[in-house]
């Protein structure tokens, strides 16, 4: 189970760059420029706070499932 | 345990529920009372009121909630859970009075909005700071066997607040007539909440420091620097990535379907009217709560783990199922039309000067007691349409008047998915704080917590609403060009957002979660 968990650190690092490159072209930049107030604060608020933390948060975890710091003692 | 111990503990948990719940209260009627705020402070047809409107509705949500954790956090983990906790409730209580004090848009201008901006951020800070504190709180006076139960009371105080906001603004609106509320007393909701809060402040004020908190500074062993020594070492860091991508996340994302898009899509997709909306969601909140309960009392016994993951299975497994089967219970191409009953009429209603509303109304009824109505509201002034956009101004809505059978079908699709939320929600406070070590626990427990609830769960409704909205206009795109529309249920398209949040976490948190660590005394 060990070796999964390693194993699997790419996966979450690929979906971290997946998350990127679709939050910038399907979410925020056509909302930053649709030209509407409103979708101007949305696309900002996915392109400023949630993509950031999305992405380098799952980057991060999968180089640290990688390194095997989520092994267990089972 | 003897019986003072039990009486200290009962009490430990009231003062600490009652207090965040209170805090639930005064973040929810904000939103609750949207329609009329909105009216007040932030006009229509002005961009810079709508910007500083949407503003705070997403910033309060979502971005300063996070910014309340680390701050109130650290604070928690230097000088104290009690003191900090008292903070952000006197913080919160105060900025939710306030918001019931300011002066319209008509008496101040631009200054109304700011300040209830201003004041509305403050509650997002205090909300970040809250929950943490409560539940760090209760955990650490709780016996290692009872943790689960004892803090899942902290879970039902946000549907608690939900709950008790909904009853004040129903009471408000009963007892006084429907200009009085719109004059003023919609303020009420927001006055009443400052006594709510010196009550629970009076409470919290005699309760004791945490013990374990206590016993850890009495030896010095507390952090000089909790935010360094949470997100600064990869010792501790790893589990606040776990915590979020393997629990919080899916959790945020399961709550925020059950409780609010729920609501929103029932009342904006299937058109059913706001008050057979408010009191289906107020049966079925009412019925779910005690499983919060159950569920943390059941986590003591199984792990919590298990329980959380069995719960974002079933949400994953289910969502589609539930929406298609409330979409068509409402849906009005399922229901026989009475025709000759059908009415049609045309009213006019006169606005300021020389503008008018001229209201087109149809009116049909079914065999099952439903009643559809559809309104087309096109404004004039001087006697020509009124142009907006280089478009004639109308406004078309239908408002669906459900019967008592379709009522309670749409009560049991939503209690389960409430259901669906106790079962993520009501071990997720004893887990978290199982996860942390005392001297950093608040700081810790409280960011993955309100960037899992506050910015994945709260940015469900705008997120979902954009996906559904999208293939609505694919599909009109198609329909116009006479292709093969590419979504057969566009309406459903919202719930890839949680299904898929969901789904990811999920298999991180069967994989990579322990859930074996009870221990909090480390």
């Amino acid at each position: 189970m060990n070796a999964i968990r390693k194993i699997l650190g790419v996966v979450w690092i690929a979906i971290g760059v997946l998350v990127a490159y679709f939050g910038v072209t399907v979410f925020g930049l056509p909302k930053v420029t649709s030209g509407k107030q409103e979708d101007l604060v949305f696309g900002i608020i996915i392109l400023v706070i949630l993509l950031p933390i999305v992405v380098y948060g799952l980057v991060k975890f999968g180089i640290y499932a990688l390194q095997g710091e989520y092994e267990i003692n089972e | 345990m003897s019986d003072t111990k039990k009486i200290s503990l009962f009490s430990i948990i009231s003062a600490s529920s009652v207090g965040t719940m209170i805090e639930w209260y005064d973040f929810y009627i904000f939103g609750s009372l949207a329609t009329i705020i909105s009216t007040k402070f932030f006009p229509t047809g002005n961009p810079t009121a709508a910007f500083l409107s949407t503003l705070a509705t997403f910033a309060a949500g979502f971005v300063v909630r996070p910014f309340g954790a680390l701050f109130f956090g650290r604070l928690g983990d230097l000088v104290g859970r009690k003191y900090t906790f008292m903070l952000t409730l006197l913080l919160m209580g105060g900025s939710t009075f306030l918001i019931g004090c300011i002066p319209g848009y008509e008496t101040i201008g631009f200054l109304a909005p700011l300040l209830v901006l201003v004041l509305r951020l403050l509650q997002g800070l205090a909300l970040g700071g809250e929950y943490g504190g409560a539940a760090t709180y209760v955990a650490e006076h709780s016996p290692t066997e009872k943790r689960g139960y004892y803090t899942s009371w902290i879970q039902t105080t946000a549907t608690a607040g939900l709950f008790i906001s909904l009853l004040v603004i129903m009471a408000t609106r009963t007892v006084l007539d429907k200009d009085t509320f719109e004059d003023w007393g919609w303020r009420v909701p927001f006055w009443v909440s400052i006594l709510m809060v010196l009550v629970s402040y009076l409470i919290r004020k005699n309760m004791h420091e945490s013990p374990l908190f206590a016993k850890a500074k009495e030896e010095g062993k507390t952090s000089t620097n909790p935010i360094k020594e949470s997100f600064g070492h990869k010792l501790n860091f790893k589990y606040v990535l776990l915590a979020l991508f393997g629990a919080v996340m899916g959790q945020g994302v399961v709550w925020y379907t059950g409780q609010f898009y729920a609501m929103s899509f029932i009342e904006k997709v299937m058109m059913v009217d706001k008050n057979s909306v408010d009191s289906l969601m107020f049966i079925a909140l009412i019925m779910g709560t005690p499983f919060f309960v159950f569920f943390g009392w059941l986590s003591d016994k199984v792990g919590r783990k298990w329980i959380m993951m069995a719960g974002l299975l079933v949400a994953i497994l289910s969502y589609r199922p539930i929406y298609e089967k409330m979409y068509q219970t409402v849906n009005v191409k399922n229901k026989t039309e009475l025709i000759d009953k059908a009415t049609a009429e045309v009213s006019v209603k006169q606005l300021k000067g020389t503008a008018v509303d001229s209201i087109f109304t149809e009116k049909s009824y079914f065999s099952d007691g439903t009643v559809k109505t559809a309104t087309l509201t096109k404004s004039f002034v001087d006697g020509t349409p009124l142009v907006v956009d280089g478009k004639n101004k109308e406004v078309k809505k239908t408002v669906i008047k459900i019967n008592d059978s379709d009522k309670w079908t749409l009560i049991w699709l939503v209690f389960i998915q409430v259901i669906f939320v106790t079962m993520v929600y009501g071990p997720i406070a004893s887990f978290l704080v199982e996860m942390f070590p005392v001297k950093i626990r608040y700081t810790s427990m409280s960011l993955p917590y309100h960037i899992g609830n506050g910015v994945f769960g709260g940015l469900l409704p705008a997120v979902a609403t954009y996906l559904a909205t999208t293939a609505k206009d694919a599909n009109e795109v198609a329909t116009k060009a006479g292709a093969t529309l590419p979504y057969a249920q566009p309406y459903l398209q919202g719930l890839w957002y949680p299904i898929v949040v969901a789904s990811v976490c999920l298999v991180i948190g069967v994989i990579y979660l322990n859930g074996k660590d009870m221990r909090i005394d480390d």
